[in-house]
């Protein structure tokens, strides 16, 4: 009995250390006035401020645009590249493998700074081409290391089988191993997406005039003294968090939640 | 068919040599190179770069990078550890609630979770206002060693937690089970076989808080001020505010050999070679 509580206790303190600062961060959002430890009273006014910020619009315009359209192109380059690796053999395979690695296990400062050397360069200008692109290669190993797997556990015959039966190679490839690997898309899909409006330290270091994302923009914000106007941004940024993550866990729970009935009914 | 779509890799190839490899050779390049060699003609080789990190400035800026990671990352373990234990000992209906909220604040934008301790450890922060309402004397939080720790530990927690409840909700409850047939206590079983079984899981911890520890400039910028220094900020400064991408290229070297070491290490020590508790 007293071990149980102790484990409650426990676990109740490792919550207070994680979401208590979330949770200050969105009081104070509220507070009228500028101090962050004193309450003076109710008021929406940082809220205000922060739709009339052009810095912030801007900035979130780009952390979305990007998100989206890298997290699309890493996709569709990810699986493509998946699919050939998949195939490939022996030492040209790990090669391939371990470069894909790389950006995973460098540090994103590593990856960040030579990046920035490549388009210095070559003189490319930096803007939202630079980002974007630095989105995409920091995302797409994730994309291939999460259809990869999925690529394993095929069926080599069914592809065999399709094709017997008269199926082209692309037609085999479209309605056989594309709708088998489609989990792994979706979920390198998502962690792409995620990683990308989450990106700061590669961002910073290829970031362009007047293109920036979020994270940029709070930390400079941050660097020049506490503002509530982060405060109101970070809520809702919380509350639109929030919100996904119990969709998608939503989902995520309805499907397991299948297989545990379909796991009890086979132990019948 | 299997010969066909190997040729499907080739543009992601070609994209990885232009993107991935030929950057982190030109990386490697400046590393080697004077400030004066401009263009390929008059390009000049030296070790001067890395020399030039032998100085005890510099190499003091690295031991505390490390020193400030590692005991962040034995408090993520002492802390992360039992609270993994928990998690998987939960009944079933709970375990992923408890998951879930483990994970929820890694989602949300990490420079937000750092500032929020900014709010939390200042100077009129929430502590200090609370400590003097109840008369008590406040105290310098912010801009300190500590607060760095403090912040490195609050943004990899989940890092710990997660891939040691994998390993531990993998655990075969059989093997327990004959342990306590075989009359094995408490303590035996988790020395002989919680712990042990739990390792990669622990390691891939270890590793996933390290590495970021190790590398980041968030953290020691925000909550650290600008006395604590760590080599991270030391890339920033050398790129951004020196322009010094000779001497900046060579501490990134560095930093990727000793996070190379780091892993390497750490894989010596990882039994279970082919299932790592990886995050995904």
């Amino acid at each position: 009995m007293v071990k149980k509580y102790l484990t409650k206790i426990y676990m109740g303190l490792i919550f207070i250390f994680l979401y208590a600062p979330i949770i200050v961060l969105a009081v104070f959002s509220f507070n009228e006035s500028k101090s962050r430890g004193n309450w003076t009273g109710f008021s929406l006014k940082w809220y205000i401020e922060l739709f009339q910020d052009v810095d912030i619009r801007n900035a979130f315009y780009y952390t979305i645009t990007i998100a989206i359209v890298s997290a699309i192109i890493a996709t569709i380059l990810g699986t493509v590249a998946a699919i050939g690796i998949n195939s490939m053999k022996g030492k040209i395979k790990s090669i391939i493998l371990n470069i894909n690695y790389l950006p995973v296990v460098n540090p994103d400062i590593v990856t960040g700074i030579s990046l920035m050397i490549l388009y210095i360069s070559f003189s490319i200008s930096f803007g939202f081409n630079t980002m974007l692109i630095s989105h995409i290669v920091f995302n797409t190993p994730y994309v291939i290391l999460s259809i990869l797997p999925k690529l394993r556990q095929l069926d080599v015959h069914m592809t065999e089988a399709a094709m017997d039966l008269g199926a082209t190679p692309m037609y085999a490839l479209r309605k056989v191993i594309i709708p088998e690997i489609k989990p792994g898309i979706i979920t390198g899909f998502l962690m792409a997406f995620t990683l990308s409006i989450d990106d700061f330290i590669i961002s910073y270091f290829t970031k362009g005039e007047g293109v920036t994302n979020l994270s940029i923009v709070i930390y400079s914000m941050a660097r020049r003294g506490v503002r509530p106007t982060i405060n109101a941004l970070s809520t809702i940024m919380l509350v639109v968090v929030l919100l996904l993550m119990i969709l998608i866990n939503k989902r995520s729970n309805g499907v397991e939640s299948r297989k545990k009935i379909n796991k009890s009914e086979v132990f019948k | 068919m299997k010969d066909r779509t190997k040729y499907f890799a080739y543009p992601y190839v070609l994209w990885i040599i232009i993107f991935i490899v030929f950057p982190s050779f030109l990386v490697l390049l400046y590393s080697m190179t004077t400030k004066e060699s401009n263009g390929l003609t008059t390009i000049q080789f030296t070790l001067e770069n890395f020399k030039k990190f032998f100085n005890p400035l510099y190499i003091n800026i690295l031991w505390d990078s490390i020193y400030l990671a590692a005991i962040s990352t034995v408090i993520c373990l002492l802390l992360g550890y039992p609270a993994a234990y928990i998690i998987s000992k939960a009944h079933l209906s709970k375990r992923n609630t408890l998951l879930f909220l483990c994970i929820l604040p890694m989602w949300m934008n990490m420079l937000l979770r750092t500032y929020a301790w900014m709010t939390i450890l200042g100077n009129n922060g929430i502590i200090n206002n609370l400590l003097s309402f109840l008369g008590l004397p406040t105290f310098n939080m912010l801009y300190t060693r500590g607060a760095t720790v403090m912040g490195m530990v609050y943004n990899f927690l989940p890092f710990m937690i997660l891939p040691v409840y994998t390993a531990l909700s993998k655990m075969d409850i059989g093997i327990l089970e004959a342990a306590d047939d075989l009359g094995a206590n408490k303590y035996v079983k988790f020395r002989k076989i919680i712990l042990p079984l739990s390792m990669p899981g622990v390691i891939s911890g270890i590793i996933m808080v390290f590495m970021p520890a190790v590398s980041t400039f968030i953290i020691p910028q925000l909550l650290g001020g600008n006395k604590n220094m760590m080599i991270g900020n030391l890339i920033e400064k050398l790129f951004i505010l020196n322009g010094d991408w000779n001497f900046g290229s060579s501490i990134s070297i560095i930093m990727m050999i000793i996070i190379l070491i780091a892993m390497s290490i750490m894989n010596k020590f990882d039994v279970d070679k082919e299932g790592g508790a990886r995050l995904w």
